[in-house]
């Protein structure tokens, strides 16, 4: 009996490279070799001349222009594209992080309850489950640019504008109403996510912070932020890494068939370039690869920036909870 | 003690005005959260012409169901609403993509997961760095070389790159990883094998059960976020055939189209594909709440 287990234990090995063998090949062929599949297709051509190898080319056209017309409008439009991405991420950002901030910081407090403070979750991460495809089109039709959308028709009707504001042509006005969307999509998740780490903090922390005549600020910036600062981090990073894929609210908000420009963020380039009768799979495939470049700097600098134990904490933001 | 009592009175006072202001901004948060949602519905029941003179009303109309068979209606702005939406076909082949994909990523995450915890192998360690390595590389920086790949292979217009690729999901597998570590005794495995069951029987009748719980939070989320997607179908699903469009694509088309100006039918449209899943998400709320919790503190 016991022989005949101990074989038997030499070979199990075999389940698990069996057990894990699916995932590894759905992987690598759904994954991997389209990942590598992008690389090679940075260094081809675009449209009919997808097969030819043109080098550096279409890095080159991308980032720095070129010697053609054509070259040049798809610089400026892919250098344009990173702005926008980076203007829409930020302004969401900031939104979304005070807002998620506050109310984790609120639905924790112990000294000051808040009544309902399980319904108040509920709805706040409500707007995170809706389809965005659905979100884009309700704020499109609430917010459209014709007299005929909600908000214009409520203003004109109450008499406070004359003419229809056109919020969605309007360069600055998309853009906040996109960043207004994303943070109204976002800020319960990131909520909930603060929350999470917040109440894994010991309260016996709290109790002595209160017994030593701590003021809230005080006991926020130097208790709860420095504790907090894995989840933040955690929170910043998947927000950045989301933030550089923005497509569907960008993508949608818009009357007639042109993206507005002011939206067009580096997704809905590379989604532009090969959703083509001929894809210019090249332009599209190097975005790509300048993308997946910037997240991975993106990372690795937030990373390094916050696990070096020197740093001081938690001095730039300025936060600010009611008391 | 005597001196503290009237300021603790003060204390106490300042702690109630400072909960009923917290509790007023909640409810306007909430409103905030809440009102583009309801606008949305109320419209859905009002008049085109009704809507045009006023945009905003919290009373619903009485207009329906009229706005319901105008969607479906053939003659209605020369049937441009039923060549681009169709309530029915949206549901049914969104559900079959969420569906197969939350059923294969759940059951091949947990397969994984359990592979990597239970045996001891050469590559072990390995497999489990890359899977947490790769978690962050996002499905877009790699669409381009995926959509020509899958073009080259003649998968386009086909669901099976949209369901497939879901049997890898290095998120899940993470999560199910640590699940299977704090909650998962490896003696049961031993015992099991004592009594001369099969190492995959007994990850379907033994290990399955105790994941359940596991298995719950990610299947809603894997659900919600098939359900959700956009950019992958319209992508793959090239032609954009009426037949085959998700859920997402049919209220993208209505957006899309200029001529559809019954904004009833438009606001009907948009409204039918959120309400489900608002309902669907009322009924979980508990769920879902506790599982993005559990994912913060585990991820």
């Amino acid at each position: 009996m016991q022989v005949a287990r101990n074989k038997q234990k030499v070979s199990y090995a075999k389940y698990g490279y069996i057990f894990i063998a699916p995932f590894f090949i759905a992987y690598a062929f759904f994954m991997i070799y389209p990942l590598i599949n992008t690389i090679i297709l940075s260094f081809k051509g675009n449209g009919s001349t997808v097969d030819d190898w043109v080098g550096f080319q279409n890095f080159q056209y991308l980032l720095f222009g070129g010697e053609t017309r054509a070259a040049d409008a798809i610089h400026s439009k892919f250098v344009s594209s990173l702005g926008n991405t980076v203007i829409l991420w930020a302004g969401n950002f900031v939104v979304q992080i005070l807002l998620s901030l506050l109310f984790a910081v609120w639905f924790s407090d112990n000294r000051i309850k808040v009544k309902g403070t399980g319904f108040f979750k509920v709805v706040m991460y409500l707007p995170n489950i809706i389809t965005a495809t659905s979100v884009a089109a309700m704020f499109l039709m609430l917010f459209g640019n014709s007299k005929y959308g909600a908000i214009n028709s409520l203003l004109l009707n109450l008499g406070w504008i004359s003419e229809p504001l056109k919020f969605v042509n309007n360069v600055w006005s998309s853009r906040v109403l996109v960043m207004l969307i994303q943070s109204w999509m976002w800020f319960g998740n990131t909520m909930i996510l603060l929350l999470s780490g917040i109440y894994g903090i010991d309260a016996s922390i709290y109790e002595a912070a209160e017994i030593d005549g701590s003021s809230g600020a005080n006991t926020f910036f130097r208790i709860t932020m420095p504790i907090l600062k894995p989840i933040f981090i955690y929170v910043v990073i998947t927000s950045m890494i989301g933030g550089l894929q923005m497509f569907d609210i960008p993508y949608l908000l818009h009357e007639g068939t042109t993206i507005r420009p002011s939206l067009e963020t580096t997704a809905v380039f590379i989604y532009g370039q090969f959703h083509q009768q001929s894809p210019n799979y090249g332009y599209s495939a190097a975005a790509s690869v300048i993308l997946f470049v910037i997240t991975a700097v993106l990372g690795l600098i937030i990373y390094k920036t916050n696990t070096e134990p020197s740093a001081p904490r938690a001095k730039k933001h300025k936060f600010e909870t009611r008391r | 003690m005597a001196v503290s009592y009237a300021s603790n009175d003060r204390y106490k006072k300042n702690v109630a005005a400072h909960s009923i202001v917290r509790l007023i901004i909640c409810i306007i948060v909430t409103i905030i959260c809440l009102l583009p949602i309801y606008i949305l519905i109320v419209n859905a029941t009002r008049k085109s012409g009704d809507i045009i003179s006023n945009g905003v009303s919290l009373i619903p109309g009485t207009n329906l169901i009229q706005n319901f068979k105008n969607l479906h209606d053939e003659t209605i702005q020369n049937g441009s609403y039923t060549r681009a939406y169709n309530l029915l076909i949206g549901y049914r082949n969104s559900l079959i993509i969420a569906v197969c994909s939350t059923v294969l990523t759940v059951f091949f995450s947990a397969l994984t997961a359990y592979g990597l915890v239970v045996y001891d192998f050469k590559l072990k360690k390995f497999a489990t760095t890359f899977i947490l390595a790769m978690m962050m590389i996002p499905m877009q920086v790699v669409s381009t070389g995926f959509l020509q790949f899958m073009v080259k292979i003649g998968l386009q217009d086909n669901y099976l790159p949209l369901i497939l690729p879901s049997i890898a999901a290095p998120a899940v597998v993470f999560f199910m990883l640590q699940y299977m570590r704090s909650s998962f005794p490896l003696d049961i495995v031993e015992a099991a094998r004592i009594d001369g069951c099969g190492e995959f029987r007994t990850f379907m009748q033994i290990a399955l059960p105790i994941f359940q719980p596991a298995f719950a939070v990610q299947a809603i989320f894997a659900f919600v976020a098939s359900w959700n997607n956009y950019y992958n179908p319209s992508m793959l699903l090239v032609s954009g055939k009426l037949e085959q469009r998700t859920m997402p694509m049919m209220v993208a088309a209505i957006l899309g189209n200029d001529k559809l100006t019954d904004y009833g039918v438009n606001y009907l449209a948009v409204a039918l594909s959120i309400v489900p899943v608002v309902i669907i998400y009322l009924c979980l709320s508990k769920f879902i709440i506790r599982g993005v919790t559990l994912g913060a503190v585990k991820g």
